[in-house]
């Protein structure tokens, strides 16, 4: 138990917004308010990565733009690095990362390192430091090539490589990373993961994750946040989030011919189509031994396994909430 | 401090526009073009006229050029301001939120361009004949350059604090342009063209003709023909920084008001 105060310290934290609708047969629009987080509650300690997750209009953009200042909360408390965001934003921005996945903060139509330059004199790097960062990153992110060349004719994977470099060069405390796997490839995605791991274990950056992508939390995250209608749902480790949500994975069986039902432990069949099955089976359970007693008594044409979807999850586990 | 920010990023912008050489030079000549235009447009006004509301050519001629030139100053160096509203719809200003340099000064430096290179020589060539006119002692001087800083300052206060109304309703670029660029255009005359409620409107409502009406009054050693204070002539600075103040109040009560979109 450390006696330190956590990094990110969120308490009784509220947002309200006011929107304007339009009723019908009323000329003018009527005033409403719409909560998009209450209640909220968590704490992050130093070197943690977590990931923060939830449905579409759930409250997670909400919740970053609190914790990075972008918005002042209507009610409750706030605190990262022992700062009050939306007070000392410009300060604690030099402590902070932010990668918005889909917005690009580099400088179109200059080479990444014109970008990078800006950064250093913006953020008042010290010489030396930025030097050793940028060869670092650039090298375990494999940069080196593109360095001169100008950003739009990056490919979305490396621009999203640049986008981290960007974020990271004067060491914040805290990455918050906003859908960063999003639209990339599979080996890009797996790089882009093991480059965060290593950063983390490294430098020990704390990181704050939203994304839709499971296996992105099942790759970095120790701990899983779930929110929904603007409320923590969930806090623990993802294992225990399966467990909770009773969410499986599906494994996709085609045999070579047409069979009755698969009968194996561990796994039920949900649906038969032809020479194709479908097998669920818990999420915390490892697929391997399925895997082999399908293969042993089956003539197995091709396998692949379907991860639960965290929407899925999600839904289950809010319904039994309720 | 802010200063050496703002110079940096507008630094980076004019290389950026210098990727595309041909399309940098066309838009100078484009621009160069207008701007002959523009002075061809004036000659033939002052051709014929011989006065303007009891005021010699070379007399309009100082009040178009002072007021032209703060006016391109201040568009020059903060003209983005007034692009905010996009800049909260593509969530833009939520990144810049996110780096360590005051926002103003971020939005101010975003897209710097210096398309207004033209207009800024064009009316600094015409303030320049105009001064040839005028009848100069150190106090002139002194009251012809805070005129300068402080016009720029006034469509400064005024640029800024406009915009911010996208803070409250966003996509208002147009009812911002209705005050400083319609500020402007009113202060390029001689006030005493307008009634005197516009003049009253014009110094304690939206104080332009602070920008160059009184001071420039002083400068042609005229007395105000509307029976002001003669104490305005001297009070550019002080319209100056009270509506950069204000302006400044509106800004943070705008960023504070913010509730940046979706996603």
């Amino acid at each position: 138990m450390s006696v330190t105060e956590p990094l990110i310290d969120v308490r009784d934290l509220e947002r309200t917004f006011d929107v304007r609708r339009r009723v019908e047969g009323r000329r003018r629009r009527v005033r409403d308010s719409v909560v998009a987080v209450h209640d909220l509650t968590f704490s992050v300690a130093a070197g943690e990565m977590v990931g923060y997750i939830g449905p579409n209009g759930a409250g997670k953009s909400t919740t970053i733009k609190m914790l990075t200042g972008i918005l002042v909360p209507t009610g409750g408390r706030v605190r990262v690095a022992g700062l009050d965001p939306s007070r000392d934003r410009v300060e604690l921005a030099r402590r902070i990362g932010v990668v918005f996945g889909q917005r690009s903060t580099l400088w179109w139509d200059l080479p990444l390192r014109d970008s990078f330059d800006l950064l250093q004199k913006i953020y008042r790097i010290a010489p030396g430091r930025y030097r050793d960062n940028l060869a670092k990153f650039v090298d375990l992110l494999d940069l080196g090539d593109q360095l001169d060349t100008p950003v739009r004719q990056l490919s979305l994977g490396q621009r999203m490589r640049g986008d981290i470099t960007a974020a990271l060069l004067h060491d914040p405390e805290v990455l918050y990373l906003d859908e960063p796997t999003i639209g990339l490839d599979v080996v890009s995605k797996g790089r882009l993961r093991e480059f965060l791991r290593a950063l983390n274990e490294d430098r020990g950056t704390t990181l704050v994750l939203t994304t839709h992508d499971l296996q992105d939390i099942e790759a970095l995250c120790d701990r899983v946040v779930v929110i929904d209608h603007g409320t923590s749902v969930y806090d623990g480790s993802l294992a225990g989030l399966h467990a909770e949500g009773g969410s499986s994975r599906t494994l996709v069986v085609d045999l070579v011919d047409e069979a009755p039902p698969i009968s194996v432990p561990g796994a039920s069949v949900r649906r038969v189509d032809g020479p194709r099955q479908w097998l669920s089976f818990p999420a915390q359970a490892s697929a391997a031994p399925i895997v082999a007693a399908v293969a042993a008594s089956y003539d197995v044409a091709d396998l692949s396994i379907q991860e639960p979807d965290i929407e899925d999850v999600i839904r289950q586990l809010y319904s039994r909430n309720v | 401090m802010h200063l050496r920010s703002y110079l940096q990023i507008a630094g980076l912008w004019i290389r950026a526009a210098w990727q595309y050489p041909t399309s940098f030079v066309l838009l100078a000549v484009g621009n160069g073009l207008i701007t002959a235009l523009d002075f061809v447009g004036l000659w033939i006004m002052f051709a014929h006229l011989e006065d303007l509301a009891g005021f010699a050519l070379h007399e309009v001629a100082l009040l178009y050029g002072s007021a032209s030139l703060a006016l391109a100053v201040a568009d020059t160096a903060i003209g983005s301001v007034e692009r905010i509203g996009s800049y909260i719809r593509t969530g833009r200003l939520d990144q810049m939120m996110t780096k360590p340099v005051p926002l103003l000064v971020q939005v101010c430096a975003d897209q710097f361009t210096l398309r207004r290179l033209g207009r800024l020589t064009q009316a600094a060539v015409v303030f320049g004949w105009a001064c040839t006119y005028v009848d100069w002692t150190p106090t002139r001087v002194l009251v012809a350059v805070s005129m300068l800083v402080s016009g720029g300052l006034l469509f400064f206060g005024l640029f800024v604090g406009f915009s911010c109304v996208q803070f409250w309703t966003t996509d208002a670029t147009e009812f911002a342009n209705a005050f400083t660029y319609g500020g402007a255009t009113v202060t390029q005359y001689p006030l005493t063209i307008f009634p005197r409620e516009v003049i009253v409107g014009l110094t304690f409502v939206i104080p332009v003709a602070f920008v160059n009406w009184y001071p420039c009054l002083y400068l042609l050693g005229r007395s105000d023909p509307t029976g002001m204070p003669e104490a305005f002539q001297f009070a550019s600075p002080v319209a100056g920084v009270l509506t950069m103040a204000a302006a400044l109040l509106v800004w943070r009560s705008g960023v504070r008001h913010y509730t940046s979109t979706g996603s």
